[in-house]
């Protein structure tokens, strides 16, 4: 979704960093920016899900707003005046990441690690010798071959929620529990997820944007060192299984399939995905 | 047929009794629905109709068992056709609720620890409790600050809630007092007859808004100049129209009587002794904007409160004030109450939404605002009961002479909750502008020292003033030009002997377990907040740098966080750090 009006649609025109910028009424100022080119950090939007607006780290400064405003999910309106970069939105973006990294393990969250760099984060500054902070710090979830979770590393960006419930699945078996900085993705009663409604579609490890959610085979080999991005390669195919006409996207390293994606902009899909195509592929090597 | 998928725990006979009465109570017939029926009814549809019941079915289960067990939560899921591991997310936000087996038979005895009640010694109340073999549970403002320490009884194994301190007489501290409006008929009509509220003006306000008509309804509160009365301050005229102008969709009335603001009591003084009233001006309310759908959201905590609005409900039903046409007002408007479970966030317009339709109780993002996507995402006027409690003023005596009260921006008169160290705690009700030094003579002067050091002004999410802001009028203008607020009406007065890092902390304190964890500003910056207080009471300092974060952490809490809870939570930890009343110099 890139924003921009077509012919048969109302279009606004909203000024970004001075910039004018025209798109089709309902995109969200987030939408503008991207059009004119401006880079703009999101973590709990995705184009496949419905915003949340939970994580604040796309905010920006709205003219006549108190506030700063989630660029992701407020819809431009004719006429507004938005700054993405004063020193009221660097300091925000800034404070909402070093907050992050104050409390879970952002190692494998590397879409954030460049905006850290930018916006110079240091999660490091609110502990100290006699003054150690508070951290999620969890026991990684191994509970089958097929994917992990190791909520130390979740920054409760609803993704897998969303995409498990209303969004994509339908099958509810993830929710938020508990309140507050003991808030934690969880099935009813903390059951294990083969004793959990789930059906292993995978779709919220699709949508994990910081590893809290794995591929078994990712995590396993990661575990050894030996999960190597530089050296994979993506094949796109489509599923074999039924007639609807998933695209795959088979990630292979040294030979063998390590993860099933699926691209986030196919129209059968929408990045979406279920058991067979996400986890049938063992047949491949004659498993 | 994507169905519900539970898991093998059953309900026990107990806890699907419970259960099925709750909703019974509620006109749901609970009887779990046959496979067939299922195909019928798809389960999305089926969850839109009932979800809303959920909160009132967790509660019939905790009050059975005293918990929500595995085998409760399938049975609710399935009656409700709602997911069990989002039943588990929405019983795990609440205080009152617990998702694990009591470790103590009997009751469970709440102890506030807020600091009208920190200064009150509620460590003294809580070790008597435990002497005498009870279960306690340290927790946030129980909303009894004028009576502190506060306690308040969650029932088990079938028995009723109560606070002990309610069967104690009552009586305002100005009695008597003629000038007295809002609060006139307290302690005078009896709140349990409709006969008596009626020999005491009752329902004439109805009667007279029925013969107006909406627009000229809406037309006398907008000239009042009434403003919300539950923190936010907005004009009310102007809420009830935007809900009237919206047509084609079911429209409600809710009455926010959620008050968890630590050092705010009004409304459960007001819905305990005057509940009639809450009952007559919400049906103003209806009928103004249109909407046909009352609802009182009332926290869980208040259980006499509960009881006299059910009791005036049900009377004023049965005389036909509430049902179709109304008091003969030709205009079809009925009540109903649920109850919150412990959540100070519930409080907030949207997140009370949330919690009331069965979801966790997070506040949305605004816009789009209540008025036009509120309760089910529908029109909906929300509103404190002390802002409704003044319609009934402005209708019968118009808004002129409502207007003789109070000053030009701040019209009519104001419930302040005072509390702390004065010499008569309490309700009390005074025209807008009258200055905090006048006040806490009313309420007695300043106690135990005598000498004053500060008072939270608004509650938690407000700001300490001190002893030199005597003169202040108190005012929506005149508070909000010295840097502090009215808010809900809080006044908590410290004397000289209190030490505030102590109340400082708990205040932190307060933010990070009340915090409902979705926005990161807030569900980590009131960690990180209470973390640096906390060790500055270790260190008996705060550092330059320390001081320097405060800051920073405020700012991004109040210019990113999604909702007033996290733009308020560092407002009282700044003043005091202004006013120098807790360690600021370095070692
Ligand atoms: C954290 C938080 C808690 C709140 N709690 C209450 C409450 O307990 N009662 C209330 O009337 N308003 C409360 N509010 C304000 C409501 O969101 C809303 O503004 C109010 O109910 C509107 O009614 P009014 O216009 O009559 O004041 C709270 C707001 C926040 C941010
Ligand atoms: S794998 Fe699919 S069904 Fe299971 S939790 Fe993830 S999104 Fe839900
Ligand atoms: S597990 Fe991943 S997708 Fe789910 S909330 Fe946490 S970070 Fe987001
Ligand atoms: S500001 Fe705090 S209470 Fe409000 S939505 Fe964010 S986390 Fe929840
Ligand atoms: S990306 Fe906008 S709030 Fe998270
Ligand atoms: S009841 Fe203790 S502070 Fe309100």
């Amino acid at each position: 979704m890139t924003g921009a009006a077509t012919i048969t649609e109302t279009a606004v025109t909203i000024t970004v960093d001075g910039q004018p910028v025209e798109v089709a009424e309902g995109s969200t100022i987030h939408a503008a920016c991207v059009q004119a080119g401006i880079d703009t950090p999101t973590l709990c939007w995705a184009e496949n899900l419905t915003p949340v607006n939970v994580c604040r780290v796309c905010v920006v400064e709205l003219e006549g707003s108190r506030a700063l405003v989630p660029s992701c999910s407020r819809p431009a309106e004719e006429g507004m005046v938005v700054q993405t970069d004063t020193p009221r939105v660097r300091h925000s973006r800034r404070m909402v990441l070093e907050f992050l990294g104050s409390g879970v393990d952002l190692s494998q969250a590397e879409d954030l690690h460049h905006w850290m760099d930018v916006y110079g984060a240091d999660p490091d500054r609110y502990s100290d010798e006699d003054h150690p902070v508070e951290r999620v710090d969890e026991p990684v979830k191994v509970q089958d071959e097929l994917y992990i979770r190791d909520y130390s590393k979740c920054v409760l960006c609803y993704k897998c929620v969303e995409a498990c419930g209303d969004d994509a699945q339908h099958t509810f078996a993830i929710a938020v529990a508990g309140r507050g900085f003991d808030a934690r993705i969880s099935t009813e009663f903390d059951v294990t997820l083969p004793d959990s409604a789930c059906v292993y579609c995978g779709n919220c490890v699709g949508v994990c944007p910081t590893g809290a959610l794995q591929f078994k085979t990712e995590y396993d080999l990661r575990e050894v060192g030996e999960w190597r991005p530089e050296d994979q390669t993506v094949t796109r195919t489509v599923c074999s299984y039924c007639g609807v006409g998933c695209n795959l996207d088979l990630h292979v390293q040294d030979e063998r399939i390590v993860k099933v994606t699926s691209p986030s902009d196919h129209s059968v899909t929408s990045g979406h995905l279920c058991i067979k195509g996400r986890f049938g592929w063992q047949y491949v090597h004659g498993e | 047929m994507t169905d519900i998928y539970l898991g093998a725990d059953r309900a026990t006979d107990a806890e699907a009794a419970a259960v099925d009465e709750a909703l019974r109570d509620r006109g749901v017939d609970a009887v779990v629905q046959s496979e067939t029926e299922r195909l019928y009814i798809s389960g999305r549809a089926r969850r839109l109709q009932r979800r809303h019941f959920l909160l009132p079915a967790l509660h019939a289960l905790q009050n059975a068992v005293g918990w929500i067990s595995p085998g409760g939560i399938n049975y609710v899921a399935d009656v409700l056709g709602v997911p069990p591991a989002e039943a588990f997310g929405v019983a795990t936000f609440y205080d009152l609720f617990r998702t694990e087996p009591p470790d103590h038979e009997g009751d469970t005895f709440h102890v506030c620890v807020d600091a009208a009640c920190q200064i009150a010694g509620y460590d003294d109340l809580a070790a008597s409790v435990r002497a005498s073999g009870g279960h306690v549970h340290l927790g946030p403002c129980l909303g009894q600050c004028e009576r502190a320490p506060a306690l308040f009884v969650q029932g088990s194994g079938g028995r009723p809630d109560h606070v002990p301190a309610d069967a104690e007489p009552f009586a305002l501290p100005q009695a008597g007092d003629p000038s007295l409006r809002l609060l006139r008929r307290i302690g005078v009509a009896d709140p349990e007859s409709l006969e008596s509220y009626r020999a005491h003006g009752g329902y004439e306000a109805l009667q007279r808004a029925g013969e107006m008509g909406a627009d000229a309804v809406l037309e006398a509160v907008a000239a009042s100049g009434l403003s919300g009365r539950g923190g936010a301050a907005f004009p009310t005229g102007v809420k009830w129209r935007a809900v009237a102008a919206e047509s084609g969709r079911p429209k409600h009335v809710v009455a926010n009587c959620d008050e968890s603001e630590p050092g705010t009591f009004k409304d459960r003084i007001v819905m305990e002794h005057d509940p009639f009233a809450v009952i007559e001006s919400m049906t103003i309310a209806g009928l103004a904007t249109g909407a046909q759908n009352g609802w009182i959201y009332i926290r869980g905590e208040y259980p006499l409160a509960t009881a006299r609005l059910q009791g005036a409900i049900d009377a004023a039903r049965a005389a036909g004030l509430l049902g179709p046409d109304a008091a003969g007002t030709g205009h079809d408007f009925d009540i109903a109450i649920w109850r919150g479970a412990g959540a100070y966030i519930c409080g907030e317009e949207t997140a009370l939404f949330n919690s009331l339709e069965g979801f966790r109780g997070e506040p949305r993002n605004k816009p789009p605002f209540p008025t036009t996507h509120g309760l089910f995402g529908e029109p909906t006027a929300i509103n404190n009961p002390e802002t409704l409690l003044n319609v009934l003023d402005i209708i019968l005596d118009g808004p002129d002479d409502y207007r003789t009260r109070g000053t030009e921006r701040s019209p009519g008169t104001k419930l302040l909750c005072l509390s702390g160290k004065v010499g008569r705690p309490g309700l009390y009700e005074v025209p807008f502008g009258t200055t905090l030094g006048v006040l806490l003579e009313l309420a007695g002067g300043v106690a135990g020292t005598g000498e004053l050091q500060a008072v939270l002004m608004g509650g938690a999410a407000g700001s300490f003033v001190g002893p030199d802001s005597l003169d202040l009028p108190l005012t929506l203008e005149d508070t909000r030009a010295a840097g502090t607020t009215l808010g809900s009406g809080v006044v908590m007065a410290f004397d000289s002997s209190v030490d505030m890092t102590d109340v400082v902390v708990r205040i932190a304190e307060f933010f990070r377990d009340e915090s409902c964890g979705q926005c990161v500003p807030c569900r980590v910056g009131a960690v990180r907040q209470h973390e640096t207080l906390v060790q500055m009471q270790k260190r008996g300092s705060l550092s330059p740098s320390r001081r320097a974060l405060i800051d920073e952490m405020a700012e991004v809490m109040v210019d990113a966080s999604i909702c007033g809870l996290g733009h308020t939570a560092a407002s009282a930890v700044r003043s005091a750090l202004s006013l120098g009343l807790i360690a600021s110099a370095p070692s």
